[in-house]
């Protein structure tokens, strides 16, 4: 492998550790507060097996000297960063601690969207020419049926029940939408990824989301918007939440860092 | 001389309970994958292999410490590393029937796949009229469930499989 192509597996693997690690982080911010009992434990499992698989990839990362997987994890800056916007973004206005006025739609259509899509992705790379990658997607992906099952139902579920219901679901589906156009795409790097066969190209992958979305969408009568991208975040631009992400984090592990857990 | 240190870190393996479930142990899981040693002036060191059943599991720092403690015992054994590796993959058909027994015991219905649908049936009474009351439960493992027959709440363990 010449540096030019570690650097490509690097930047892949940026982006799915990244992803899986935010996703974890705004999911385990609705411990105590989802609606129900059975969806709290729901959540945290959902996102307990998330930050697993983000552990994974930083793990991979650590193998081809990226550094320590903790520190990759928890001391890289906002414009390092590599995830898809929408899972920086906040779960709604206020904050854990106080007052926050979290979207139960939001969380539900986002995390609906962005598992098929880790769905999509994650079947890909069991046929990524890095053999290590292809056998962690295997692993991954039975955790992953789990997760799609969970959020398929609430979404199909809440889409079903009242008008304020669906309202609140649309409008979800609208601002999710708005964020969704970084989600397939690898950046900068894309070329090599290619090359490289790491990945099938994410023309395909966006396609076979809207094949399998399109069903449920279409039983639902719901109306995809259009998709559009605010920032590309696996150019490492992003919105001001991943920095408040970020810092809440890291908060105890860049109180010492060389503390052994 | 082999074939006797491996049967005893065999025997070290089976004290090697689940955390949580200590009425099967990661044989009895299937979490065994391989162990290999190289022999020294001072005795052994040993490798062992484990298989995580879920990724994000937070048994597996104890599981590995516990395995380190109990091949430590075993005589001649001068050094034990645990690694853990993905593939091949954990799946719940490598549990053992005395696993099977064991977590039925424990009031888990163990992972059963017919014609590629999950089976449960109640780990107390037999019944097959179970509903699910949530698909996740107090571990990444296991889910909650209802008997309608016995009407005792039980957990199940998750079937995990390359075919889903």
């Amino acid at each position: 492998m010449t540096e030019a192509e570690r650097l490509a597996l690097a930047s892949l693997l940026y982006q799915l550790a990244d992803d899986d690690f935010l996703y974890a982080y705004r999911g385990s911010e609705w411990l105590g507060l989802a609606p129900h009992i059975e969806e709290d434990v729901a959540s945290s499992s959902i996102a307990q097996d998330s930050m697993g698989h983000a552990a994974m990839y930083y793990q991979l990362l650590e193998e081809i000297g990226e550094g320590k997987a903790d520190a990759l994890a928890h001391v890289r800056l906002a414009h390092e960063r590599k995830n898809s916007v929408l899972v920086e973004r906040v779960n709604g206005p206020g904050y854990y601690m106080e007052n926050p006025e979290y979207d139960w739609a939001y969380a539900v259509v986002r995390n609906y969207c962005y598992t098929l899509a880790k769905k999509v992705r994650i079947d890909s790379l069991k046929k990524s020419s890095y053999a290590p990658l292809a056998a962690l997607a295997v692993k991954i992906n039975m955790e992953l049926y789990y997760h799609l099952l969970h959020w398929q139902t609430w979404f199909t579920q809440l889409y079903q029940s009242t008008e304020t219901a669906r309202q609140k679901m649309d409008a979800a589906l609208e601002r999710v939408l708005a964020d969704f156009g970084d989600l397939f795409d690898y950046g900068e790097a894309t070329q090599l990824i290619d090359e490289m066969q790491l990945m099938e190209d994410q023309g395909v992958l966006l396609d076979r989301w809207y094949q399998a979305l399109t069903p449920v969408l279409v039983d639902l009568n719901v109306t995809l918007p259009e998709m559009n991208m605010t920032y590309n975040g696996r150019n490492g631009e992003h919105s001001p939440d991943l920095n408040d992400a970020l810092s809440t984090l890291g908060e105890v592990y860049l109180l010492d860092q060389s503390a052994v857990w | 001389m082999t074939i006797l240190l491996e049967q005893e870190i065999r025997d070290a393996l089976d004290t090697v309970k689940d955390p949580e479930i200590d009425a099967v142990s990661i044989l009895d899981l299937g979490m065994f994958e391989a162990m290999e040693w190289t022999e020294t002036a001072v005795g052994y060191d040993v490798r062992i292999t484990l298989l995580p059943t879920f990724l994000g599991c937070p048994a597996l720092e104890i599981i590995q410490k516990n395995t380190e403690s109990a091949l430590l015992q075993v005589p001649r054994v001068n050094t034990v590393k645990v690694v853990f590796l993905f593939d091949p993959p954990w799946t719940s058909d490598r549990i053992t029937e005395q696993g099977i027994a064991g977590l039925k015991s424990f009031g888990i219905a163990p992972p059963r796949v017919v014609d590629g649908k999950w089976e449960i049936d109640c780990p107390y009474c037999g019944s097959t009229f179970v509903s699910i009351e949530n698909l996740f439960g107090p571990t990444a493992c296991r889910s909650i469930l209802y008997c309608k027959s016995c009407k005792n709440p039980f957990e199940a363990m998750k079937p995990v499989s390359t075919l889903m």
